[in-house]
Formats: C-alpha cells, structure tokens, sequence
C-alpha cells in the first residue's frame, strides 16, 4: 500500500488534528506526523469526503500547521514481536526504550488485538499460589483470570504487586511478566523494576514504559501494546504471562482528555459513554484459548480517586474484571501489610479453582466461615464503639478477639513472606478456634474435627 | 450509482446515493463486506450502524442493501447453539477465523447438513392458516414445530415425500406455489403476533427460596435484577437458566464477560434438568455479545434473543429469556445516539430510552398463540447501576415496566448473604395472582405462612436499629425471639449456595416445608416466653444451628420430617421443666 503525505493540516485542537484533501484513507490507520525533521505517530478516528481527524499519540504540542506534514501509512499501529523482547524495555508505542537496538520482529501486529471467540476460550480452573494467606485464600487468582488491586494513592499496591509476581507459582510451564507502566512516576516504575532486577527475575521481562512525563495520549496505547505482547508470548510461544499494568487511573484520565478534545457529551464525572466498552477492550485480553498451552492472567493496579470505589473508574472496571483486591487506608494505617479490605475484595473464579483436586478439600466452606465470621466482627465492633466493650455478650467479645487475630496474624505478613496454601488454610483454622463451636455453620462437623480439633491436640 | 460511504465514526458510518435503501434494512458496508443496518434516512443519506469492527474502512467504498430488515432465522438447529448478537454462530466463525471473531464473515444460524426427521401434519387439499403448526421435528430435548409463516395461508397443493430432510428443503406447496419449509425469516424489531394475553396465574418455578418462596414471578412474567458488580447478577440469571421450569431457555449475554459464557457452555451440558432429566442444554440457547465485540451488534442482540423466544412461544411453549445486562444494551444505545449527535436526556442516554426499555418488557407475556396454543415468555433482565445507584435511568425506567423487583445489596454481598436480595427494597407483584395456584398446589397456608415470615423480617428490621446502637441486651426476650428466629430465615431460608451440592435447587414442598418448621416454632418458642422460659434454653444452640443447616442436612421435605420430630422433643424437654 502506498505512503500518501498530506500537507494541509486545517486545525489543532489538543491532541487531534484535522487534515483536508484526504483521499483513500482508512478508519483507525496509523499516521506520521512530520515536522522540523522529528516524527510523531497518530491514528485517524474519524473520516469525512476529503478530511481526516487524526489522533497524535505524543500530542500535538510544538507542531505548527504551515510546517508539518502527515503521512497515512494504510495500516494500523502495529508492534513487532519476537523472544527477543525477553529482558527488554520498551515504551509506551513499543520502540526500545533501553539503549539496546532494535528487535527484529518475527511478526507485527496490530495492537489492538481482536475480540476472544468465547467458543474458543477455556474456562479458567488452575490456583496461582500467591503466597499471599488473604489472597490464596479469600480471593484465590485463577490461571487466566483478570483480578485488579483497586488500591488508593500512597498504599502498597506496588510492593503488592511485586510481591505477588515475584512469588507466584504455578504448577507448569514457563513463566513470565510483562509490565505495562502507564503514567507512573519514575520512582515508581524504577522500583518496580528493581525489584525484578534484585531477584534476577528481569530476564523473564518484558517492560513498557509511559512515565507521567510521557505523552499522555500514549497511554491510550500502552496496555495495548503490553498486552499485545503477552498474547504472543502466552498463544505462540506457550508461556503463562501475567500482566501488570499500573495505574489503569491514568489510562482512563488520558481517555477523559481526548473525549472531551473531541467534543463528546460526557457520562458520569467527564467520562466518555463508552468507558467501559473501552476498558473491555483492555481487560477481556486475559484468558486461555483451547488447543494453545500458554494462558494470559492480568492484574491491573488503579487508584481510587478519594478513595471512593463507586468512582466511574473502579465502578466500571469491576463490572468487566472477575473481581477485585481492595487495600484499605484504615488498615493500612494500622501498619497491616498486605491492607487487603476482604469484605470488598472478590475472586469471582475462586469457585472453581479451589478444594478438592485443587487446593484443599476444606478449602470452599473455609472461605465462606472466614468471611462469615469476619463481617460479623465489623457489626461487633461497630456496636462496641457505642457501649463500650464490656458490654458486649461472650459471643461478641469472642469475635473481637477473632477480627484482631485475623487482622494480625491472618492478614499480615511479611513483604517476602511466602505461605503455601497448607499453611493458610491450617491459620485460618487455627483464628477460627477464638470462636465458639456453635458459630461455626458454615463448615462442617467433619471438618472441624478433621482439621480444627486434631490440629489442636498436635 | 450504487450507495458509497462518506464518513465514518467509529460504529456510525453515512453514506450518499441511498435513495435505494430502506429503514432497518441490512446492509453490507465496505469491501468486507460488514455487516450493517439502516438507522437514519435523509435526503438521499443513509445513517448505517456497523455490526463489525470498521477499522480499515475507506470514504467511497460502496455500500449494499440486502432488500431485508435485520431479521433471524427461525428453524430446526437453535437449541444447544451459542449466537454472537446478529445470529451468527460462533462455532462457525471459530471455524473462519480461530480463536478470534474475524470480520465480514457470513454465516448461515441454522447447521446446513443436519438431517430431520420430520412429522407431517397436513395433506395435500388441506387449508392452512398463518401460525398453524404443519409439521413437527424432534429436537434435542423438545418437538419442534414448524408454523405458516405471518401473511402466508391457502391450499396445500404438493406434499414432498422424502424420509429425511435438510434445512433447505421444501414441505409443502401451496396453491399460490408458495412454499413452507424448514424455517422461517422474522424482523428483530418487531413483535411476533398472538390472539391475545393470558392472565399470569402460573408461578415459573426457579428453585431458589428467596423467589419462590418470597417473591414470585409468573410464566410469562417481567423482573429486573439491579446490582452493583459482585452482588450476584449473573450467577443469579445462571442459577435461574439451569433451574427454572421453562421448556426452552434464551441466555443472552450482553457487553458481559466471555469467561462467563464459556462457563454456561462447559457447565450447561453436563448439569440435568431435574425436569426432564435431560442435559441442560438441550433447551438452551445462548446469545453472546460480550463486553470486548462491536457496541452496535450489543444493542441488536436483546432484540434477535427475545425473536427467538417469540418464536418458540408460539408452538406453545414455555420460554425464560435471561438479558445480562439491559444496562450495557441501553449504553450501547447511549453511544450510538451520541455518534449520531441526538440531543441527550439523562446522564447522555436518549429521549427514547425509557419507551425502548417499555417495549422489550412489553415482549413479556402468557399468550393464546395463532394455533391456539398457550405460550408463555418470561423476561428477566439484569440492570448494572453505575456506583451501585438505583436511582439512575437505567434502573429507574426499567422499574416501571416490570413487576418484579429483585434488588441486589452490596453491604449482603460483601457479608457473602447470598442471594444478595434485599428483603426490604425487593418485591412481587405476582404474589397475589399466585395465592391460588399456591393454595392448589404447595399448601393452602402457602401465603399465610409467606406473610408470616415476612412480617417477622419486618419487624426484625426495626429491632435492628435498636440493636445497632444499643446492643441486643436491651429488648425484653419477646423482641430477642423475633431477632433470633429473624436470622435463622435469613441464613436458613434466604441463603442459599449457588455452589451447593444439595441446596443449589430446592423443591417447592421442601421450601414449603422449612418455612413452615421455622414459623411454627416461633409460634411455640413464644408461648414459652410467655411463661418466662430462659431464652437460651428455648433457643438452644444445638437447635439453632440445626434449623440454619437444615437447608442442607435434609434433602427432601421427607426428610425433614425427622428434624419436626427433633422440634417436638426439644419442646417436650422444655415442657418438662417449665410446667409449673
Ligand atoms: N447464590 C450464590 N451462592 C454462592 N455465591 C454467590 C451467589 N451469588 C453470588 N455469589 C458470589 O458472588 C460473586 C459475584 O457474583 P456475580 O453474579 O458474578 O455478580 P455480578 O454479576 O452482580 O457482578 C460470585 O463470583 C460468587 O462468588
Ligand atoms: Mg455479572
């Protein structure tokens, strides 16, 4: 297809821009811009006889109409793909970002990827063991699953993250990382990879880098790319990719920005209408394909704006995600780490992944007493702090003393504190010995005896 | 000249030189050939939403009417198979383009090799009438019939008189040299005729306590589920898709998860209708337009799921449609209204969303078919409120057009009450129009019993506030006895496990039944408290934790008959020590 230069650019407005005297161009295409010797990429996103609007990724700051050019490239934004991107960082269109030269790419593709036939999709069943009790044991993560931490500013979602990648295991195959920074600060995306780097995990790598001082349209294209990546790693080479992309927050503000360049009605709080249909574009990119051995998981990071998990951004995520971690401000002031709030908090495949054959036979009725008694413990407390504690019957007293040994020794664990599930689950039997037998109707005769009362006498 | 494009934004494409096409008419967009439908005609222009992804399109390339409106077809081979939002099949489209949706693929609904054993119903001479049934075809799990097309009546005039058949073939001729085949072709967005609407006195019985039990729907009834995400939506429209006894089962998955779908489709065919005992999916039939494909083809897929269930309402049967979720149907009408630049109403969504949601529910209904039959679609929708909001227009419009109203809770949920319906924000509009069928067929003192416990929840939520700020210990034991046996309803009777080997679906006797334990021993638990019994005597631990287990310690309402006479004794103890 043949390179068409433009030079009538018309208007500027924010990052788009409006060329006339277009002929044959095509919807979604990526376009050069070229002023003054440098070279921007964009994409046309709308289409009229003879006219062109077209979105620039790097903005369109600096350009000046007389002087630029632009080039239709007749295809879309593409990423070029090869195991040699294993160990490298790249930014946030997918050009090398570390010094290193170029890949030479076995195959480009289009970055946006195309919907999962769910015919062909498999349902997700395998337990990643985080090492992590609250996790593994509350909100299992499922091979395949696409599992957020909706975390707040200033809040471990990062160490969380980290943590959760470095001691992730599954039961086979190869593993591998891809991280998408997405408007992060430097410190931030540094630590993160530092991290990798101290555990000689940054081989199995991949990095793409849009920093907040990176253009912020590009962060429209960011996850794409990362995720683009993943899907030949995990579909033609057979790895287990998890995905990292942090903070969806700023993805979603540089798709506010946009629409409203555009002159789009805005939904709630200036978000575009088809926020979630975007977002989905994005999220529903995790999973497993049948007849293929490698399996996508994502765990994207968001900040809740205020801390409010009914803001458009969290709201929206968790109606496409299969659930959600969310870290706490109160616990995390209380100095528990990982703060995971696990009443909010959901793992919607956990069902499936866990108990016998899977994780632990006890496993299912396990969770539900835990949260069970836990909700309770937040009822309890909120009665207390009215009649004081003293009050309180027996039973109340008892799931006091029940939430602080959850809180405390359920909960919290160290940064590099890695349980197996056996261990976890035998903790949770053991917190749940503070509360009368009677309490217990969510697990078992058979397996209090099983597992609380031989455990005790051990 | 042939219609050519002229601008294209996103899903939304005009073209010029559209004098030919007509409204609604389907389109094909492009060199590819995309699949599309006429929304606006001005002046020689035509406003075209685009089924399929439309990047790579191009000003000028041509555009090219069907000469039909948007339409489904209607035949032998729907049950079992999953549907994207236009009525391709994916099975199909796996086979052209892998493991992801290709574009521009055209794709016959029904299998084009089949073969049917097919039952004649008319000779040669006889005279035929629009709806009447002429021939049956045994399908999976149901006889499918096969009726006159709407407009179509006269002599039979040929009759073939081949064993087998395919889908293509032809039955009858009539005298006209019309032709009744295997299928037929219906507009989406029209409503399939009937005589008239039935009275609704037939409960659709789902299995599940909380709306069986509390509060009911009827066959050819409407209800919404509002719910924040997590609150339990889906797996409640599952547990409704596996469990209730309708004859045929339209599941349309709209803008939602794909793993959700590929669930259904691994679970559906090992799981047994406790009806029939045949395998789930032999009445099912899903529609998935999940959350990631094209946004108009998510707003087509409510239409083409309800033609279906039309359709197989008119043989005569029973049919639940299940829509998760209407609210990414109205927000894909939210997005193209704002592509066409329409002037918003509420939050962005159109002026004409309230009568859109209106006419969809209006689709519900126990109907007398053209053959004389007796039919039924029940309508159940999920409604996603942003923020877990109920008085946004989603929800606030849809609660106008249906009668029940089953209202997730998120601080239920988060406390993992499940189903999360909220006692006091939920309701049934059926419960009187079933007292009867109730009375005749569960247990005279059904609504009597029901009114009990719902009086004994209310007033337990009054108590609640007390309790909330000043502990249990200050209600006389009266008022305690009310709050214990309060929460033995809401954990013994209103949860219930989706998970649940045994308790995922309860017969109608055995709800019957644990209602009637758990009234029944308030009424004595509180002649007790009359005579100053010790409450922790009357609400034994042991006892307690048996009601709220019996759900699963006991299968059958048989069954519990062995826990009455575990009651009896307890009382008979309690007796002993308290007389005099
Ligand atoms: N009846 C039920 N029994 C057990 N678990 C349930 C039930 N209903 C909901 N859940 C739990 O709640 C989670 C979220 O339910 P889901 O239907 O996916 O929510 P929604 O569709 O409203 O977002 C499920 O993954 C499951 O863990
Ligand atoms: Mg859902």
């Amino acid at each position: 297809m043949a390179v068409v230069e433009y030079t009538g650019i018309s208007s500027l407005r924010g990052p788009l821009l409006v060329v006339e005297g277009v002929k044959g161009a095509s919807y979604d295409e990526l376009v050069e811009i070229v002023y003054s010797g440098k070279t921007r990429v964009g994409k046309v996103i709308m289409l009229e006889e003879g006219k062109a609007v077209v979105q620039v990724f790097e903005g369109t700051a600096d350009l000046d109409l007389p002087d630029t050019k632009v080039r239709f490239l007749g295809k879309p934004l593409e990423i070029g793909l090869s195991s040699d991107m294993l160990g490298r960082v790249f930014d946030g269109l997918g050009r090398p970002r570390d010094g290193l030269g170029e890949i030479i790419a076995k195959e480009k593709r289009d970055i946006n990827g195309s919907p999962m036939n769910p015919v062909a999709r498999v349902y997700p069943r395998n337990f990643i063991q985080t090492g992590i009790s609250a996790i593994d044991g509350m909100m299992t993560l499922i091979r395949g699953q696409k599992l957020p931490i909706f975390s707040g500013d200033g809040l471990p979602h990062n160490e969380l993250a980290v943590q959760i990648s470095r001691q992730a295991t599954i039961k086979e195959g190869e593993f591998l990382v891809v991280f998408a920074a997405i408007g992060l600060r430097n410190t931030d995306a540094e630590y993160i990879l530092n991290s990798f780097e101290e555990t000689g995990a940054m081989k199995n790598i991949v990095a793409f880098l849009n920093l907040a001082s990176d253009p912020v349209v590009e962060r429209i294209a960011t996850p794409r790319a990362a995720l683009t990546t993943a899907e030949y790693f995990a579909f033609d080479l057979g790895y287990h990719v998890l995905v990292i992309m942090s903070d969806m927050t700023n993805y979603c503000e540089a798709l506010r920005e946009i629409s409203n360049y555009r002159g789009e009605i805005p939904s709630r709080k200036g978000y575009p209408g088809y926020m979630y249909s975007d977002l989905a574009t994005i999220y529903e990119r995790a999973g497993i394909i049948k007849g293929k051995d490698g399996s996508v998981t994502q765990l994207p990071i968001l900040t809740m704006p205020n801390d409010d998990i009914t803001h458009p951004i969290p709201d929206l995520t968790g109606y496409i995600t299969e659930g959600q971690i969310v870290l706490s401000r109160d616990l995390h002031m209380r100095g528990i780490y990982p703060p995971i709030n696990v009443l909010s908090s959901l793992s919607r495949l956990m069902k499936d992944g866990i108990g016998k054959g899977y994780t632990r036979e006890d496993h299912p009725h396990l969770s539900g007493q835990l949260f069970a008694s836990y909700s309770r413990v937040q009822e309890v407390r909120a009665l207390a702090s009215i009649i004081g504690e003293e009050e309180l019957t027996d039973v109340d007293k008892a799931y006091l003393k029940f939430g602080e040994d959850f809180e405390r020794r359920f909960l919290s664990q160290g940064r590099d504190e890695n349980r197996s599930i056996e261990e976890t689950l035998d903790l949770a039997w053991d917190i749940l010995r503070d509360l009368p037998e009677e309490e217990l109707t969510r697990v078992s005769k058979e397996e209090i005896e099983k597992y609380m009362k031989k455990g005790k006498s051990e | 000249m042939s219609a050519r494009i002229i601008k294209i934004n996103g899903p939304v494409v005009v073209a010029d030189n559209a004098e030919s096409l007509k409204m609604n008419e389907m389109v094909k967009v492009g060199k590819n050939k995309l699949v599309g439908e006429v929304i606006g005609l001005d002046h020689g222009k035509a406003t075209i939403q685009v089924y399929e992804e439309t990047s790579g399109l191009k000003i000028y390339e041509e555009v090219e009417g069907t000469g039909r409106l948007l339409s489904v077809i209607l035949g032998p081979g729907m049950i079992g198979n999953i549907y994207d939002g236009i009525q391709r099949p994916l099975s199909e489209l796996e086979k052209v383009g892998g493991a992801f949706i290709p574009r521009g693929v055209e794709a016959f609904p029904l299998p084009k090799d089949a073969k049917w054993q097919v039952t004649f119903l008319k000779d040669v001479g006889d005279e035929v009438n629009e709806g009447e049934i002429y021939a049956e075809v045994q399908e999976r799990g149901i006889v499918h019939k096969l009726m006159v097309p709407i407009g179509v009546s006269g002599k039979i005039a040929k009759k073939s008189d081949k064993e087998e058949f395919t889908i293509d073939d032809t039955l009858y001729v009539l005298e006209d040299g019309t032709k009744l085949g295997m299928y037929q072709i219906w507009p989406v967005r029209i409503p399939r005729p009937s005589i008239k609407k039935l009275p609704s006195k037939i409960p659709l019985i789902t299995g599940q306590r909380v709306l069986d039990t509390f509060f009911p729907i009827s066959k050819g009834g409407t209800a919404a589920i509002p719910g924040g995400f997590g609150t339990g939506k889906t797996i409640l429209q599952h547990q409704l898709a596996k469990w209730a006894d309708a004859d045929i089962i339209v599941y349309i998955g709209c803008g939602e998860r794909g793993n959700e779908m590929t669930e259904v489709l691994t679970e559906f065919p090992e799981l047994m209708d406790p009806k029939t005992g045949k395998p789930l999916m032999d009445r099912t039939i899903l529609i998935a337009n999940t959350s990631n494909m094209p946004v108009s083809a998510r707003e087509a897929s409510i239409y083409t799921g309800i033609t279906i269930a039309e359709y197989f309402r008119d043989m005569g049967y029973s049919v639940a449609i299940m829509a998760d979720s209407t609210s990414r149907w109205a927000e894909a009408l939210r997005e193209l209204s704002g592509r066409l630049e329409e002037i918003p109403a509420e939050e962005g969504y159109p002026a004409y969303l309230s009568s859109r949601i209106a006419e969809f529910y209006e689709r519900a209904g126990r109907v007398e078919t053209l053959s004389g039959e007796e039919g039924s679609v029940t309508v159940i929708g999920a409604v996603s409120p942003p923020g877990g909001d109920f008085s946004e227009p989603v929800t606030t419009h849809t609660k106008r057009y249906v009668k029940c109203f089953w209202a997730l809770d998120k601080s239920l949920a988060y406390s993992r009450h499940y189903p999360a319906i909220n006692w006091n924000t939920s309701y049934s509009g059926y419960v009187e129009d079933l007292k009867d069928w109730y009375s005749e067929n569960v247990n005279e003192k059904w609504y009597e019993y029901r009114g009990r416990a719902m009086e004994l929840l209310a007033e337990d939520g009054k108590l609640q506030e007390i309790i909330k700020i000043m502990g249990e210990d200050v209600l006389p034991d009266m008022q305690k006895l009310v709050v214990g046996i309060a929460r033995v309803i809401k954990v013994g009777l209103l949860q219930q496990n989706a998970y649940s080997e045994v308790d995922s679906f309860c017969p109608l006797d055995k709800q019957f039944e644990m209602l009637k334990i758990v009234v029944d021993f308030y009424d004595r638990a509180r002649k007790f408290v009359e005579m100053n019994a010790a409450l922790s005597e009357i609400l034994k631990g042991s006892i307690i934790s048996k009601l709220m287990r019996m759900k699963e310690d006991y299968k059958t309402a048989e069954d519990l008959k062995e826990l009455e006479k575990e009651i009896e004794e307890h009382f008979k103890e309690l007796e002993k020590v308290y007389k005099e």
